[in-house]
């Protein structure tokens, strides 16, 4: 024979999922969000999710490039990430804004740690989190139907009362890709379809959250406080597309709850006690720092000592 | 058809009706004939014949080098050509007897072993012995050593392997399905050793007409159970079988035995009724040729010491290039670069691929999506465990019970990012291992 065989360590198999599929999966899982998104806002909530996206993904080509490093946008990521962070916009931002949240995302969040898979916490959150603290007064108007209006957590807290009803559709004011929480629920059923996530991290976080807001918030069990709470300000959205970001959340299966229930208590004490009404990208940041300690203390136990069962 | 099971594995492409129903062919070799002295864990054995001696089909030519060994003997009748290092499978160069073959097949006497209903324990585990068998589903462990339990009071399960999990094999399911009566006539020898044993017969559901064929020969047989298995690799790994059938589990310290258990593969345990009542040594077996590179993929009935080179002529040779050739299946198997390689006791399987998925896709970064963790059969995190072997971090790789994985290949073999998981922890784990012996 004359051509040489290859040689390799078994296994000599490999399943068809790749990272770029999984990313393509998130992406195609938050279409329903974006789409409402921009049939809701207009054509500035369509400009914002091209722009941040684009920069994202331009950031991590022209990193790599000036690095000499392998190109690996076609993993997708960078894309989900500009995505992400355009939803997490509120549909009155510049253009300009997304750009600087995606060069922060990218460059000093996920490139400088290492790229893809080696990122401390979410690029997404953490560039949203940073124009948050750089560009408040811009990050926080929500305009809504030409007018000035603030979200219903804001009106919660100011003491008015908010249609439970309009939040589940989405008929608020919010940023970009949070406001319909069936858009977002839509998504997060087409991930866990195709097996992307499980429930494990959404509902220990939802589920703590609830409780939290029950005992501590004042309000005592008042349903209609109670899911305007989980309805609003990007909980939902934070549940099934953030705070499941696989870099930035535990391996470990009952990590995976532990970092569910710090989501809940954290998310909480910023809604019940902080001068902002919402908290959601700060508790999933804040909890993504505590990730390598909960997976420390979650080691699950080995086959035939005690972990077959 | 509700299936024992364990905890993770995979589903990868089983490939088996390439070969599923091709009756076994018996495979007449010409040429020379290459026995490797060591065909099985434990001690090489020791060559009893030398350059120039005629020897016969079945007899003798090297014996057990200690108890954890086995005896060779030659599969056909000839002249011992020369004694010296042979490429194996593995890629390793091993001290062989290479046999030039005369191609007349003259028989040795029959092994000198007695009649079954007059024999002893001792006599039969002797007989295995004496056989030369070995664990042929791939480990080779000496089976005579697997029937000496310190307690043999203390084994309530023989479980016969014939999930047969791994991909493209279909050995086992032909020898289940042309031959069960040797099966089932070898487990009830097992028996006879282990008055507290039940026999399992444990099958994939894969495979429902082995089930029900075995099931109506053992309808009588008040200590043998068959039970199927739910189709997923690796249901045949040894502790995930015990686990399914039994639901009692032992770590990489124990023995199946700890847990009163005793664990063969079909062909190991057809090879002991040959030797039990047909009073003939180990020197053939079933071997499977297939995959997409090959043009008639076939089960044959082979004599160790067969080259696969000349069994891939026999099924037609190539139709196209093959990328990747597998002594064994696509899981466990060893990618060969010489062809020019002896068939020994534990070849399963000759698999043939025309595109090397290893190859076609680069590992990139791992994104810690975690679900090595959630196929590992041996419940350990396998990027964990692959990046602290990258690192050479002994300490942590044992304290995340490194130590645990069996090398099943289900890391790498789901992994998103194709990562290599399963070739690091490998290579720690055989580092950890060879420092241990040195201290």
């Amino acid at each position: 024979m004359s051509d040489l065989l290859n040689v390799s360590s078994g296994p000599h198999v490999r399943d068809r999922l790749t990272t770029g599929k999984i990313m393509g999966i998130v992406l195609l899982a938050l279409l329903p969000a974006s789409g409402y998104g921009i049939w809701h806002f207009g054509v500035n909530a369509a400009i914002l999710i091209v722009v941040s996206v684009a920069a994202c993904v331009l950031t991590e080509l022209v990193y790599e490039l000036i690095m000499k490093q392998p190109v690996t946008i076609g993993d997708l990521s960078a894309a989900v990430t500009g995505l992400l962070l355009a939803l997490n916009m509120p549909p009155t931002a510049a253009w300009w804004l997304p750009v600087i949240g995606g060069v922060f995302a990218i460059v000093f969040v996920k490139m400088l740690f290492g790229g893809l898979g080696q990122n401390f916490m979410n690029p997404a959150l953490a560039g949203r989190c940073f124009l948050v603290i750089c560009f408040a007064a811009r990050m926080t108007n929500f305009n809504y139907d030409g007018m000035t209006s603030a979200t219903p957590l804001a009106l919660i807290k100011a003491g008015n009362s908010v249609n439970v009803r309009d939040m589940v559709l989405g008929n608020i004011a919010g940023t970009v890709g949070e406001t319909s929480v069936i858009a977002i629920v839509a998504g997060a059923c087409i991930m866990i379809g195709f097996g992307i996530i499980d429930l494990k991290i959404p509902a220990s976080y939802l589920i703590t959250f609830f409780i939290f807001m029950g005992l501590f918030a004042g309000h005592g069990w008042d349903m209609n406080y109670l899911t305007a709470q989980l309805a609003g300000g990007g909980l939902m959205l934070g549940a099934f597309f953030m705070a499941t970001d696989y870099a930035t959340c535990p391996i470990t299966d009952k990590g995976k709850i532990v970092y569910g229930i710090c989501l809940g208590i954290m998310t909480g004490i910023f809604r019940c006690f902080s001068s902002s009404a919402e908290g959601v990208s700060f508790a999933i940041i804040f909890c993504n720092l505590l990730v390598p300690l909960i997976e420390k203390y979650t080691l699950p136990k080995c086959f035939g000592k005690g972990g077959e069962i | 058809m509700a299936g024992f099971t364990f905890k993770g594995g995979v589903h990868p492409y089983e490939g088996k009706e390439l070969t599923k129903d091709k009756p076994i062919k018996r495979f007449i070799p010409e040429g020379d004939m290459v026995f490797p002295l060591s065909q099985h864990i434990g001690a090489p054995a020791k060559s009893v014949v030398k350059k120039g001696d005629r020897v016969l089909a079945g007899q003798l030519i090297a014996e057990a080098g200690g108890f954890v060994s086995a005896n060779i003997y030659s599969s056909v009748s000839g002249t011992v050509k020369s004694i010296g290092p042979h490429r194996v499978a593995t890629g390793d160069m091993v001290e062989s007897i290479t046999i030039e073959n005369d191609g007349l097949f003259e028989a040795a006497e029959p092994l000198p072993i007695g009649d079954i209903a007059e024999m002893s324990k001792q006599d039969v585990i002797d007989a295995v012995s004496l056989a030369g068998i070995v664990g042929m589903g791939g480990a080779g462990f000496p089976t005579h050593v697997k029937l000496s339990p310190k307690e043999p009071d203390k084994i309530y399960y023989c479980i016969v392997n014939c999930s047969e999990c791994e991909p493209y094999l279909t050995s086992d399911y032909r020898r289940m399905i042309e031959e069960p009566e040797k099966l089932v006539a070898g487990l009830k020898i097992i028996l006879c050793l282990f008055e507290h044993a039940e026999g399992i017969l444990a099958v994939e559901d894969n495979k429902p007409d082995c089930i029900q064929k075995l099931r109506e020969l053992t309808i009588d047989e008040k200590r043998i159970t068959v039970k199927p298995l739910k189709t997923k690799y690796p249901q045949g790994a040894e502790r995930q079988l015990i686990y399914a059938t039994t639901k009692r589990a032992i770590n990489s310290s124990m023995l199946p035995a700890d847990a009163g258990c005793i664990v063969n593969n079909v062909d190991t345990v057809v090879s002991i009724y040959h030797a039990i009542i047909e009073k003939r040594p180990l020197t053939e077996r079933i071997v499977t040729v297939t995959g997409d590179a090959v043009r008639e993929p076939q089960n044959y009935l082979v004599p160790i010491g067969t080259s696969y080179s000349q069994l891939l002529e026999a099924s037609g040779g190539f139709k196209t290039t093959p990328a990747k050739v597998v002594s064994g299946g696509p899981m466990m198997g060893f990618a060969m670069f010489d062809l020019d390689v002896p068939i020994i006791k534990t070849s399963s399987a000759i698999t043939c691929f025309t595109e090397d998925e290893v190859a076609k896709y680069k590992p990139s970064n791992c994104i810690n999506c975690g679900r090595c963790a959630d196929v590992c059969p041996g419940r350990v995190i396998p990027a964990r465990l692959a990046d602290f072997a990258e690192n050479n971090d002994v300490e942590k790789f044992l304290e995340y019970n490194g130590m645990e994985c069996c090398e099943c290949g289900c890391c790498s073999y789901i992994c998103p990012a194709k990562r290599q998981l399963t070739q690091s922890i490998k290579t720690m784990r055989k580092l950890i291992l060879a420092n241990k012996k040195k201290k």
